[in-house]
């Protein structure tokens, strides 16, 4: 906590708290932490965990219609784990200070923002195995790295995220890769939704280094270990040769190798409609938040009435 | 750019799917299982009877996927999702089974389709075919709603499952033993919350008791006796849902009694969901459940 010390005691804090980050060791829950980088975790780990809570909806609306009832298994385990992985971060937000119904509070409000990749909506059941591809692909790019962050709570928390993440994406490739050998209807739809998701997919990374408002600092508190443009294109070279395996074709005609650099070149997203859709102005920013609203609307009763059973409990058991 | 978690971006192409426990591209929910059927048993009669209990579980746990995403609270989220899966994997079986017992019962696809049974007989069957009760099918409604489908589905369900755990078919009895541990979980989860929304506040008490009106009637149809399940309680594979009778009142009268609830007093609906006779609600579930794999019947998935 920083309110209780003397300007002296706040330097030796300060200092064990910047040896601790050069060391790569964990701040933990106790320690003292400047406020700004509890604001920088809380806006995080909070906008992770919206992300995850947001993004059970557009999968979610395939799981009554999936095709076989494997998939359908799949697919509920998958977005199942998806409100998993948002309550093991809205816990860990819980470690600094911030309580569930508070994030869930400005996250209703437009206050918190959700990951953008989720106002895009899902057409066809191909969707499906393309985002557990292509949108799961890029999260965990982002996502693997902070599995060594600084603060310890979080780190924790992506490792077994990540683990499930990268489960989530090969079933999802695996989906793409049995409806390639299907009907050619079905090709086609595997196409046709790979068009539509690899732009929004490559702009998860967020915006060039070079225009990235919050980066510096959070690479310097070792809150974010690589640049967004370092891992865009960490996950176009890894992306590649999975497009050519599955038999599909990757919709930028910039996109090549360049022998010099060792790595692909490729096309720059379409930053006006990112920004237009971090803004609120995509296809389903309107519609996610309505949902999630009508969700935490149509519950009020019920978390009442479980805090009035528990309380009534409580005092029944005190008496 | 490595790092001690590179590794999970290994695999994703030309990798040994060995290294799932149970590989990636299994097909059949019944492989490695002995499916011989029991001398002296019609097999007609056990494939009907392996629907009645699978679509039962398959139409609840299509409507508790619905629930998805829209939970009072995410451990409610999670709690309906396992529930909807436990359920599912029972169908599962159950309809693999069904279509082992009698492959007649499977419907017509294109020559060379690649539709395994259970996705036949989920996915192309009308709504006359399906055996399962109502109170699976209704629309889905408040909070209130699903804890009461539930408490009433599953209290049922697992004393069945419990005496069906002694059934001569080896399936049947291993399905059994494997659900009356989900289920017991199911039959918790629901009783709990009917006791906290019933104590809760006045709404949470209404709401409840005006979904327990609403579904009571559906409620005798899980403990009436089908001419199959007589049939086959008779040959010691099936159970007669009459004998659970006694224990399945009993469990809803305690539930009832500490909740502070009085037991409704409405009669049955007539007809039944065992026979073909199914809800207008229940074409909707159909429609949603079934158009992507009726719109690629040779599809591969």
């Amino acid at each position: 906590m920083t309110t209780a010390a003397e300007p002296e005691a706040e330097e030796r804090l300060r200092a064990a708290f910047e040896a601790t980050i050069a060391r790569n060791d964990r701040i933990e829950p106790r320690d003292w932490m400047p406020d700004a980088y509890r604001r920088t975790l809380v806006r995080q780990i909070a906008q992770h965990a919206h992300s995850e809570i947001i993004g059970m909806q557009p999968e979610g609306e395939w799981i009554g219609r999936a095709p076989s009832l494997r998939r359908k298994a799949i697919l509920l385990a998958k977005v199942q784990d998806e409100a998993g992985h948002g309550l093991y971060l809205y816990s860990a937000c819980e470690t600094l200070g911030v309580s569930r119904a508070e994030l869930t509070g400005l996250l209703l409000a437009g206050k918190q923002k959700y990951s953008s990749i989720f106002n895009y909506p899902t057409l066809s059941y191909a969707d499906v195995g393309t985002i557990g591809w292509l949108v799961d692909g890029a999260a965990i790019c982002n996502q693997v790295p902070l599995c060594r962050t600084s603060y310890g709570p979080y780190g924790r928390a992506m490792i077994r995220i990540c683990k499930e993440e990268s489960f989530h994406q090969r079933q999802g490739y695996e989906l793409l890769m049995t409806m390639m050998r299907g009907t050619d209807a079905q090709r086609a739809m595997v196409q046709e939704s790979v068009d539509r998701f690899w732009w929004p997919a490559l702009m998860m990374f967020g915006p060039p280094d070079a225009e990235s408002t919050n980066s510096a600092r959070s690479m310097a508190w070792g809150v974010k270990r690589n640049s967004n443009d370092e891992l865009r294109q960490r996950f176009v070279d890894m992306t590649v040769p999975q497009a050519d395996a599955l038999g599909v074709t990757l919709p930028d005609p910039d996109l090549r190798w360049n022998d010099e650099r060792g790595h692909h070149d490729f096309g720059e997203p379409d930053w006006a409609e990112f920004a237009a859709v971090v803004r609120g102005d995509g296809p389903c920013n309107a519609q996610r938040l309505r949902h999630r609203q009508a969700a935490h609307d149509d519950g009020a009763w019920v978390r009442e009435a479980a805090s009035a059973f528990a309380s009534r409990s409580a005092q029944a058991g005190a008496r | 750019m490595s790092d001690e978690h590179g590794g999970i971006f290994d695999g994703l192409i030309g990798a040994e799917s060995a290294q799932w426990a149970f590989g990636t591209d299994f097909e059949d929910p019944l492989a490695g299982v002995d499916t011989t059927v029991p001398d002296g048993v019609d097999h007609t009669e056990l494939a009907e009877y392996c629907l009645m209990l699978g679509d039962d579980a398959l139409i609840m746990s299509q409507r508790l996927t619905e629930w998805c995403s829209r939970a009072p609270d995410l451990e409610e989220d999670i709690a309906l999702a396992n529930i909807a899966l436990d359920l599912l994997g029972q169908a599962r079986l159950l309809l693999a089974r069904a279509a082992a017992a009698d492959p007649g019962l499977l419907p017509a696809l294109p020559e060379g389709s690649p539709v395994p049974a259970e996705d036949a007989l989920a996915f192309f069957r009308d709504a006359g075919q399906f055996r399962n009760v109502r109170l699976a099918e209704v629309a889905n409604g408040d909070f209130g709603h699903v804890v009461v489908r539930l408490l009433l589905f599953s209290v049922a369900r697992l004393a069945l499952l419990e005496r069906l755990r002694a059934s001569s078919d080896t399936v049947l009895a291993a399905v059994a033993a494997k659900g009356v541990k989900e289920v017991t979980y199911h039959r918790d989860w629901a009783a709990r919350w009917f006791l906290t929304l019933a104590q809760g506040t006045e709404e949470s008490c209404h709401r409840v008791v005006t979904a327990l009106s609403a579904l009571w009637p559906l409620q005798p149809e899980l403990v009436a006796t089908h001419p199959v399940e007589l049939s086959l309680a008779r040959a010691g594979v099936g159970v007669d849902p009459a004998t659970t009778r006694g224990e399945v009142d009993a469990v809803l009268d305690q539930v009832l009694a500490v909740s502070g609830v009085a037991r409704p007093d409405h009669p049955p609906l007539e007809g039944g969901g065992r026979t073909g006779t199914h809800t207008e609600d229940f074409a909707d579930l159909l429609a949603e459940m079934q158009m992507v794999a009726r719109a690629h019947p040779s599809g591969r998935w």
